[in-house]
């Protein structure tokens, strides 16, 4: 039986009192448990920023590298050892910003990953900048005046690339988002899931208040998850109400399965033998 | 009969030059003989002007000769540009009817090739073959081996088309029997059939070798001259159980192959300049993070897109000092292709028992040219995963620390999930568990545990290859894909009375001085050869044994010296 005991990290944790990070850590603890993984069986890749510290607050195997490449480190991982529960995880600016065109090619790929995006719609770690989901007009020191453009539409974008998963979840709703994360380690191919993350040092606009009064769960019956068009609609929809949940799922074969090299074992279990080869050499006699 | 043969094939690009070059390539090797074969392309698909020349050598070769004994022209167009490189009583084969080029030279012979392509070949494609067998009838060699060649290399492709090859061929080679009887002065005698040497270019032997020793996972983003590096693993990877994936750009590619080593598998990439650029930042994340990582550099004329079908060694400066921060680091760049070849089992057993990254720095000459090798022997291939961990070694688990201190700098490494310790890697400072840290104290020792590491490599990098051993006044120095030129040129100085040796280095960073330098560089007058502006390999020398070099002999016009280049300008500088 695994515990939450079993995922406690003695690492301080260096997050601002106050911070939406905490809920979604304890979500996360609480999914793994509740999905009965082993901190051996995990492993989390995360970029740099406030989110990626994250895996160091929980016990598990953690690759925590460079701002903006968390995916493909994340893909190289799981095709090497696909037996692994591989999760990315990352801000906005890591994700969309420094990281998007691996973003794009992640989904393309419906490698078997699943993506926590703790989107604060501001730059934390680096002390408020503005940031691909920064709202037009939000005011940041690099953006005196107002940042000029709209934001980015992360699932808009996901669905458009046929990411097999995309789900939307809020700091504030820690056992729905409990719930997402269990359900996108369980979905097998690509799952993103783009956390509402209030940044309480930073971000004044996008408050624990502002999204409490605007989110509410795409229902239960009443939605279509594996309704694309329906996706692209409820995606679009974002000021006044801000719909959580899961929007968009379809079913296709995983990166992994289609790999015939890792068919029977993974790559990582299979022996090294250099005389194993003669036929290669053949070939150019 | 000493046997040194040259043929340029020269024409437009799509006109099937390659496909001559390695069908003659691989029946001389057959035969014997030793073949070396380079490839002159621009950077286009169809059109332009290229060539391929193969040497045929009755010894071993590895590299070009500036004249050519044979030209043989696919294409009007380009027969007057390459005229100057054929030796005065050299035989040039192409078809009158396509040029307005007229010679009374009676080793320019002119060959309807168009003409009995469409006849014998049924498609005007069929030039080459047409003119392959005109050439072996002019070189007085045997139309068998030809045929054999053919049928096989094109069996894949159907019947139709390999019968249409050698119908083709030999109505080549039957028209220059019936209309010019022996006229040309270079023959080839009969080889002795051997099947077990082998014809192949750097960046074969460099996949080859890199799957022999265990390669398990490859990404990367295609940039000449590395994509066939690529290509020939993605072509393996179903028979040979890899993974090879092809990535949205270099830095998916480098951090997927970082994924890939931190859970344990041997992994690679190979670009060139460019794409090495945008993979810096990831390989001091793999420095940091001790991550075992090898990538393969074939350098290109830069800065920037610069000339990208075409050789230069101007990135080594840049591979000794990439990306920011300092950690170690080896920096390998094999000679030829049986070198690359095994250098290749080394940088994986570098970057596993050091848990850091490795570059091996070819080029477009090393990595396009062919060559005959003897043999490549699996069995000298040894694997060496240095201090990984595996499940059966493993007592308790319960606090592993991945980046423990230890005297050597390398820490045991267990693989994350083949046991139930869990594993933490960062690329932040880290403590000794792998979490971030901004202690003084722990930063001082990581960033000497780390550091340490070079002290090892230093320790075992091979010495650089000296030929020949008798000592000689005068020293040729140089690195990677000289190795062919600079060896031929100390024999060609020998014969013209000036002894000369050279030293060839192809296990360039960290730097060994020891060995070589008491022996051979005492009184002898050094001279640096490189293919860049600034003879950057010969600056890093003098900084590593306080020893100047009198001269550099440096060629950056994208194309690769030949011998007598260099010895010509030995001479001038001496
Ligand atoms: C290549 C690179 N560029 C810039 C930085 C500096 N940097 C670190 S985190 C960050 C932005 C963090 O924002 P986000 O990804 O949204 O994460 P948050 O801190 O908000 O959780 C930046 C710009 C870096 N570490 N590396
Ligand atoms: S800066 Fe913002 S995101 Fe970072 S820890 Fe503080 S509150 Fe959280
Ligand atoms: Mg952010």
């Amino acid at each position: 039986m695994v515990t939450l005991q079993e995922f406690a990290s003695d690492d301080p944790i260096a997050w601002c009192p106050g911070c939406g990070n905490f809920s979604i850590l304890k979500a996360l603890k609480q999914a793994l448990v509740e999905l009965q993984k082993k901190p051996h069986e995990i492993a989390i890749v995360s970029g740099i920023g406030q989110a990626p510290k994250t895996p160091h607050y929980l016990r598990c195997n953690t690759f925590n590298g460079l701002h903006g490449r968390t995916l493909p480190v994340a893909a190289g991982l799981k095709l090497a050892n696909h037996e692994l529960t591989v999760l990315a995880e990352g801000g906005d600016g890591d994700g969309y910003g420094e990281g998007g065109n691996h973003f794009i090619h992640a989904m393309r790929r419906n490698i078997d990953i699943t993506y926590l995006v703790h989107n604060n719609q501001v730059y934390g770690l680096t002390k408020g900048q503005t940031s691909p989901t920064s709202e037009s007009g939000f005011i940041t020191k690099t953006t005196p005046s107002g940042s000029p453009v709209p934001p980015m539409n992360p699932l808009l974008l996901a669905v458009a690339c046929d990411c097999s998963f995309v789900a939307r979840g809020f700091a504030g709703a820690i056992e729905h988002l409990t719930d997402l994360i269990r359900q996108g380690i369980r979905h097998r191919g690509f799952a993103l899931i783009d956390i509402l993350q209030p940044c309480v040092s930073f971000n004044r606009v996008n408050t624990f208040q502002w999204y409490e009064e605007r989110v509410y769960p795409v229902g239960e019956g009443e939605y279509d998850p594996g309704d694309r068009t329906a996706a692209f609609n409820r995606a679009q929809e974002w000021g006044e109400r801000i719909p959580i949940g899961i929007i968009y799922r379809r079913e296709r074969p995983t990166l992994s399965a289609q790999h015939a090299a890792i068919a029977r074992q993974s790559l990582v279990r299979q022996p090294i033998d250099p005389t194993g080869f003669p036929g290669l050499l053949e070939a150019f006699q | 009969m000493a046997v040194d043969i040259s043929i340029r094939i020269t024409g437009q690009a799509g006109q099937g030059i390659q496909s001559i070059s390695s069908i003659m390539g691989k029946v001389f090797t057959r035969q014997g003989y030793y073949v070396f074969i380079i490839q002159d392309a621009e950077s286009r698909i169809r059109g332009g002007h290229n060539f391929d020349q193969v040497r045929i050598k009755d010894k071993p070769v590895l590299a070009i000769h500036a004249q050519a004994n044979y030209l043989i022209c696919l294409d009007g167009k380009t027969v007057e540009q390459d005229l100057p490189v054929l030796t005065p009583n050299g035989v040039m084969i192409y078809d009158g009817s396509q040029t307005r080029f007229e010679s009374d030279n009676p080793n320019h012979f002119s060959i309807p090739l168009e003409q009995i392509a469409l006849e014998a070949g049924q498609k005007k494609i069929m030039v080459n073959a047409v003119a392959t067998g005109a050439a072996f009838a002019l070189m007085g060699f045997d139309l068998r081996p030809l045929l054999d060649r053919l049928a096989e290399e094109f069996a894949g492709k159907g019947q139709e088309i390999a019968a249409h090859n050698q119908s083709s061929a030999s109505a080549g080679y039957r028209y220059v029997r019936e209309n010019f009887r022996g006229r040309a002065a270079d023959q080839i005698p009969p080889g002795v059939f051997a099947k077990q040497k082998l014809l192949i270019n750097g960046s074969q032997a460099m996949a080859l070798g890199a799957i022999c020793a265990g390669l398990k996972f490859y990404s990367g983003y295609p940039m000449s001259p590395s994509t066939p590096i690529m290509e020939f693993v993605a072509a393996a990877a179903q028979d040979h159980h890899i993974i090879c994936e092809p990535a949205e750009d270099e830095i998916a590619a480098v951090n997927m192959v970082i994924g890939a080593g931190f859970a344990g598998v041997r992994a690679m990439t190979a670009t060139s300049g460019g794409g090495f650029c945008l993979m810096t930042e990831a390989l001091g994340l793999a420095g940091m993070t001790e991550t075992p990582l090898v990538i393969v550099v074939a350098q290109r004329p830069g800065p920037s897109t610069g000339l990208p079908t075409r050789t230069e060694q101007g990135d080594l400066r840049f591979a000794m000092h990439a990306a920011h921060g300092e950690f170690p680091r080896a920096v390998l760049a094999p000679g030829h292709a049986a070198q690359a070849f095994y250098l290749m089992a080394r940088a994986f057993n570098l970057a596993e028992r050091y848990q850091t990254p490795v570059i091996v720095l070819g080029d477009q000459h090393l990595n396009d040219s062919y060559c005959t090798v003897d043999e490549l022997d699996l069995n000298r291939m040894t694997i060496d995963r240095g201090k990984v961990v595996f499940d059966d070694q493993i007592a308790s688990v319960k606090d592993y620390k991945r980046y423990v201190w230890q005297e050597s700098g390398i820490s045991p490494r267990i693989l994350p999930g083949l046991s139930e310790a869990v594993v933490y890697a960062d690329s932040d400072e880290h403590t000794d568990a792998g979490h971030i840290t901004e202690s003084s104290e722990v930063r001082n020792q990581m960033v000497r545990k780390r550091m340490r590491k070079l002290a090892g490599m230093r320790q075992e990098m091979g010495s650089p290859e000296i030929y020949p051993s008798q000592r000689a006044a005068l020293v040729l120095l140089g690195w990677g894909s000289l190795y062919g030129a600079m060896k031929e040129a100390v024999e060609l100085l020998q014969q013209d009375g000036i002894p000369a040796q050279m030293c060839h280095f192809s296990q360039i960073y960290p730097f060994t001085a020891q060995a070589f330098h008491r022996k051979i560089l005492k009184k002898s007058r050094i001279l640096a050869v490189e293919n860049n502006y600034s003879g950057q390999f010969a600056d890093f020398f003098t900084q590593e044994t306080g020893r100047a070099v009198c001269h550099k002999i440096l060629k950056y016009d994208g194309r690769p010296f030949a011998p007598r280049e260099i010895v010509d300008q030995v001479k001038e500088k001496m």
